[in-house]
């Protein structure tokens, strides 16, 4: 199977010019196109998973293969070599399988939530190019295929985001989005290059290897902090966290597959890719650490004011990769790959949970809605569900990867990240109950009915709820051979479970719960008169610090302001001096024109004069001038 | 003697041009078919030689040889090697979708396709010959036909745009006459029989001062036309003035006879002066990068966003061209063939456009992809590739330049500033660009429906022909770069064994 | 005795003559038989030099000749000018024939 892991990324990206080129007017193939390439990338992966544990390929013994794609000699003594490859290790088949799989629920549940949509096809052939190239990101061997692919997925979030191209708000936010990452992609791509600057090569394995004789230690920590500033982008931390909230104006499912589960991952992923570059420079890590912290505080704090079901999700999101990205940093790399695991399929199920609200209402503001429970069975469980894994409630799967995390920022020392984490965990539980309680329960605020949506929106839900519930347990701490023992970097390390840290985390998230209930449940606290004690606080948090605002003033103001100059500059200096020499030719030309009187007699005398001139001058030194 | 295939790649216009003088002004589309087919015949021959064209071997291939003018050493001589050879493909390639873009052409047929063909045979001309004369004579031939085809099928200030251009390139191309004369008449005397031959006058020892001279007579002559900052302003002025299909020539291919001059009379010949200059276009092309791609974010029309995107863009090829490696120069011929495929696509949707809409102010458009979809898609690829994504020509160009430049260990200004740093901007230069191409993507295109433009049809038929092709090219390289890599690295190894067996001189800065 | 000096007296004053004529004359026939005295008087100049220098060679005498024939062809040329002149103007003033003028 790990033979074929080429032909993962490749089903779904036959899919697209099939759909783009064939299929497009017949809507119903073009989903089957998309789904059934889908669903064999699926089963290959699982085969690709299964192979990987039971045949000994570990983190140390990778399946590596590559064709060349671009081979020009550089120099003298070194060759550029980039290849097209495929890395095969327990960590790129768990990823592979956790895109496979949201990819494919989400695929079938688009079929219900897209349904009469004029560009349906078009949707089924861009999340088909999606699903291929964040495949091909995964199993990329060497960091130009990475940032190949890192591009592309780029490119996809950009296109699904612009879906309804027609909203003037997702065009903005497409635009934005791209832009962004591009920032973001800068610093990546140069990188990168410092990293080929030093060692002459792309490939992670031949990296790993010579980083340990690396010319200049400095330069190394550039290089990472530069490569970091790629999943910084990507995976929305700050300070370029901008885009993910506005990414919500596309269609639901393309949130919850490339907005929650996968593409935002992939800055995780990459962290956990060349681990060891950043494990070998703690500076480095300690900067990735409090970027996750931070980020993962300062998004909860953002989304408990929040209205929009749909952005809650998405600092929720943001506050969970920070998570992740605060597990790297303090070193556990397993932690941080569990928590993205469990993530994709809990935060999947969220989304498409609010998909499925979305759908019946044609509303995202919580504050219009209430009372869906009784019309919504089957969402508002899943999405309890989900919520309740987001919240850290043992024994559903978001409690065991979250708990991996903290434990391992409390035993690697970090204890202020350890404080910081659970007080993240608090909020979290917080405004996700506060969300479930006013959306789901209480009264009708606005008199809108829900129903329930589809089947084959449902089954989607279903089947992510019942994971939801069982995936924590490949990575429980008291399960053997479980997570750690497949994804982990040096020594696969087992940690001992912390009972302290456990009992914790479930007691903040509870007690988050209990204050959600108090204030949005039962009312006895009220929102509004919380909101008005600490009204600047408020005014803040709901204006999201500011942030967009300021990047928005430093484009206006400064970018364009530039531009303009440089547009004038170009205009009236450049332009003024070459068109001047024209002007000046001209201009002479004017007034030299005078000379030409047209009268015969005047041009023969002048002519005669200058002849005699002439014939005096040359025959001065002969006749010895004029005595 | 072989089939002459260079000479009939060459012919090929001309005999078209010939036909369509029989033919009457009023049978317009036999005109058309006529140049279409003349110049389909040299796409397909360019093809046949590409693919034909034996990499292993490397070096000058498809040789013809006949003498022309003896006393002066004038030869018809013409062959191809890997960098002359994308840019012939580049040409067949963006003349035979511009004679599609100019379809619905109707003022004036006749003469319009009889420039625009004379203009190609030039254009072929200089790309094939080996012999200096030739060059030259060439180079101007393609430069006068611009004149006419934007001074009476243009729009937008069009006699100054035309008058603007063409006293831009013959001051330039006098610089480069110059030069040219300098170095025949050097190596004249070093080699004591004259001739023009380009691989004989190459293997000539110029010394330095001479180098410095001649050097930035060439940065001059050829630099106005790729165009180097400050010699830029007739490019964005020229594109915007003149018709669909010369707007496509012009940026497509045009702008790389500057570059391509650059390389292979400037640093091929010149080997130090080109050292010595080098820090010079390496600062210049910073500001093309940078200070032409803030330009293009404030312009409202859409002709002149992708006018200065080209000064943007070829900036790259300039910076690659200064860092003077195998990956910067690889990377900048692979960029003027990326930059004529994607620029010529552009020109061809916005002429497009224009031709519906009768307007190209950004500001009056909005929701175009309700009405043009497929014109959205074509626009949205060229931008793509203009930004430099993965997946499309561009983006390999552009990484083999940066990575050239980033790699060169050299300071300027005494250690102030390094190959480097400029290396670091220009790759700033792409975020810029994505900015400004996805602004006016949005704004043009996406959006509400607008139903002002709701007559607007969407491209189709041989409308269609520009787009696909050019796409399918763009997405084919990109995938595959190495189908051209190769070659273009067998064009390339040459140049660098000579700069590198070329003595140490010191940089201008 | 006629010595090359009166030849050439008699040169110089037919030179200064025609070119009074050149430049001071409106009608242009008038100013062409000026420009003719002119090169008249080189021609007796480089007959009189022919004949009292360098006798046995007939330089002088051929460079004469040749300026005749020039002359010839001058008139000629000059003339159909004029008699265009004339027909669109009904004049031969050279003070109006101003049309070259910036």
């Amino acid at each position: 199977m790990i033979r074929y892991a080429w032909l993962v990324p490749l089903f779904p990206a036959l899919a697209f010019p099939v759909i783009a080129f064939i299929t497009r007017r017949l809507r119903t193939l073009s989903a089957l196109v998309g789904i059934g390439a889908i669903a064999a990338s699926f089963v290959l992966s699982l085969g690709i998973l299964w192979e990987t544990l039971t045949s000994g390929v570990t983190m140390e013994k990778p399946v590596e293969y590559a064709l060349s794609w671009l081979a020009l000699p550089g120099a003298k003594d070194w060759v550029l070599k980039i290849e097209a490859g495929v890395l095969v290790d327990p960590l790129s088949a768990v990823m592979l399988l956790v895109v496979t799989l949201v990819a494919l629920l989400v695929e079938i549940y688009s079929v219900g939530y897209m349904h009469g949509d004029p560009g349906f096809s078009v949707f089924f052939g861009y999340l088909s190019l999606f699903s291929a190239s964040m495949l091909g990101l995964v199993l990329a061997n060497n960091f130009f295929m990475m940032f190949f692919f890192w591009e592309l997925v780029g490119l996809c979030s950009y296109l699904l985001i612009g879906f309804y191209f027609h909203k003037p708000e997702a065009a903005r936010a497409s635009l934005k989005a791209f832009v962004v990452n591009r920032v973001a992609d800068f610093g990546f791509m140069l990188g990168f290059f410092y990293l080929f600057l030093m060692f002459k090569t792309f490939n992670f394995r031949e990296l790993a290897e010579a980083l340990p004789h690396a010319p200049h230690m400095g330069l190394l920590a550039v290089a990472a902090t530069l490569i970091f500033a790629g999943p910084i982008g990507k995976s929305a931390q700050f300070p370029l966290h901008v885009w993910l909230p506005d990414a919500m104006e596309g269609p639901t499912p393309v949130s919850a597959l490339i907005h929650a589960a996968t593409m935002v991952a992939a800055g995780v992923y990459l962290l956990a890719r060349a681990f060891v570059l950043f494990a070998s420079i703690p500076e480095v890590s300690l900067l990735v650490a409090y970027v996750g912290g931070f980020t993962a505080l300062f998004a909860a704090t953002i989304a408990l004011t929040q209205r929009d079901i749909k952005r809650i999700l998405a600092y929720s999101t943001m506050s969970q990769l920070g998570y992740m990205i605060m597990a790297m940093g303090v070193g556990s790399m397993t932690a941080g790959m569990f928590h993205l695991t469990t993530h994709a399929i809990f935060k999947a199920l969220l989304f498409l949970g609010a998909g499925s609200v979305i759908h019946a209402l044609h509303e995202q503001d919580i504050f219009r809605m209430g009372g869906l429970a009784k019309d919504m069975k089957v969402t508002t469980a899943t999405f309890v569900l989900g919520a309740l894994a987001l919240a850290g409630i043992p024994p559903l799967a978001g409690f065991w990867s979250k708990d991996e995390i903290l434990l391992a920022a409390y035993s690697n020392g970090y204890t202020g990240l350890y404080i910081l984490g659970t007080v993240v965990a608090f909020l979290t539980s917080f405004y996700m109950f506060r969300l479930i309680f006013v959306a789901f329960f209480g009264r009708r605020r606005a008199g809108l009915h829900g129903h329930e949506s589809p089947k084959c929106m449902t089954v989607p839900l279903i089947i992510l709820a019942t994971l939801t519930v069982v995936a924590g347990f490949i990575g429980a701490p008291f399960v053997p051979h479980g997570f750690s023992s497949w994804v982990y970097f040096g020594e696969p390390h087992h940690l001992e479970p912390n009972y302290f840290v456990m009992v914790t985390s479930t007691l903040v998230a509870i007690l988050g719960i209990y204050l959600a209930w108090l204030i949005y449940g039962k009312e006895v606290i009220s929102a509004e008169a919380l909101a008005q004690r600490w009204r600047s606080i408020h005014t803040v948090l709901y204006n999201k610090y500011y942030i967009d605002e300021a990047y928005l003033w430093f484009f206006r103001r400064v970018v364009l302001g530039l531009a303009e100059a440089f547009h004038w500059h170009d205009r009236h200096v450049v332009d003024g001096i070459f068109d001047g020499v024209g002007d000046t030719v001209r201009w002479s030309g004017y007034r030299l024109r005078y000379l030409h009187s047209g009268s015969l007699p005047v041009y023969a005398l002048v002519f005669f004069a200058a002849v005699v001139v002439f014939v005096l001058w040359v025959a001065t030194p002969v006749i010895g001038g004029i005595r | 003697m072989s089939f002459p295939l260079l000479t009939a790649i060459l012919l090929a216009p001309v005999i078209g041009i010939i036909l369509i003088l029989f033919i009457p002004e009023r049978e317009q589309l036999t005109i058309k078919i006529t140049a279409a087919v003349a110049t389909f015949i040299s796409l397909v021959l360019s093809i046949y030689v590409y693919v034909a064209y034996d990499q292993a071997a490397g070096g000058l291939q498809f040789l013809e040889d006949r003498s022309w003018i003896p006393a002066l050493g004038v030869n018809y001589s013409v062959g191809v090697d890997g960098i002359s050879l994308p840019m012939v493909l580049l040409t067949a390639l963006v003349i035979f979708t511009g004679v599609f873009a100019s379809w619905d052409m109707t003022h004036r047929v006749k003469e319009f396709f009889l420039f625009l063909l004379m203009l190609v045979t030039g254009v072929f001309g200089v790309f094939i010959s080996r012999d200096l004369f030739f060059f030259y004579l060439f180079f101007e031939v393609a430069v006068i036909p611009m004149y006419l085809l934007i001074g009476i099928w243009g729009s937008t200030r069009k006699e100054y745009a035309a008058m603007k251009l063409t006293l831009y390139l013959l001051v330039g191309s006098a610089f480069a006459l110059i030069g040219i004369i300098a170095l025949y008449l050097y190596a004249a005397r070093q080699l004591g029989y004259l001739t023009f031959d380009i691989q004989t006058l190459a293997t000539v020892q110029y010394d330095i001062a001479f180098q410095k001279f001649v050097f930035f007579l060439f940065l001059i002559g050829f630099g106005v036309l790729v165009p180097i900052w400050p010699l830029h302003l007739w490019s964005p002025d020229g594109h915007v003035a003149a018709p669909t299909a010369v707007s496509m020539l012009h940026a497509g291919v045009l702008m790389k006879l500057g570059a391509y001059g650059l390389i292979r009379v400037g640093v091929f010949f010149l080997p130090e002066g080109a050292k010595f200059w080098a820090p010079l276009i390496a600062v210049l092309c910073i500001v093309n990068v940078v200070y032409g791609a803030m330009i293009a974010m404030v312009q409202r029309d859409l002709k002149f966003v992708i006018g200065y995107s080209s000064v943007s863009h070829m900036g790259y090829v300039l910076l690659g061209i200064a860092a003077l490696n195998t990956l910067s120069l690889s990377g900048a011929v692979t960029q003027m063939f990326a930059h004529g495929i994607m620029t010529a696509l552009f020109f061809a949707l916005v002429g497009n456009i224009y031709h519906k809409a009768h307007t190209r102010e950004i500001a009056r458009f909005g929701g175009l992809a309700h009405q043009m979809p497929r014109v959205a898609a074509g626009f949205l690829i060229g931008g793509l590739a203009s930004l430099g994504l993965p997946g499309l020509h561009n983006f390999v160009a552009e990484f083999l330049i940066f990575l050239g430049a980033f790699t060169r260990e050299q300071g300027l200004f005494g250690g102030l500033l390094t190959y480097r740093t400029l290396a670091i901007l220009a790759i700033l230069g792409i975020v810029i660009t994505a900015t400004y191409v996805l602004r006016v993507v949005q704004r043009t295109f996406f959006g509400p429906r607008k139903e002002a433009w709701d007559h607007l049809e969407d491209a189709r038929g041989v409308e269609m022909v520009p787009i696909v092709v050019l796409c399918a090219t763009l997405i084919l390289f990109g995938l595959f770069p190495s189908l051209m890599g190769d070659l273009i690295y067998s064009g390339v190894a040459p140049l660098v064994a000579k700069i590198e067996a070329a003595g140490t001189v010191g940089g201008i800065f | 005795m006629i010595t090359l000096n009166h030849y050439l007296m008699l040169g110089g004053v037919l030179f200064v003559i025609g070119l009074f004529g050149a430049l001071a004359k409106k009608n242009a026939i008038a100013v062409l038989m000026g420009i003719e005295l002119m090169l008249n008087a080189v021609n007796i100049n480089l007959a009189a030099f022919n004949r009292f220098l360098n006798p046995d060679k007939v330089v002088g005498l051929v460079f004469a000749i040749f300026v005749i024939v020039v002359a010839a062809v001058e008139v000629a040329v000059g003339l159909a000018i004029v008699i265009n002149l004339y027909r669109q103007r009904l004049n031969t003033s050279v003070d109006e024939a101003d049309w070259l003028k910036w």
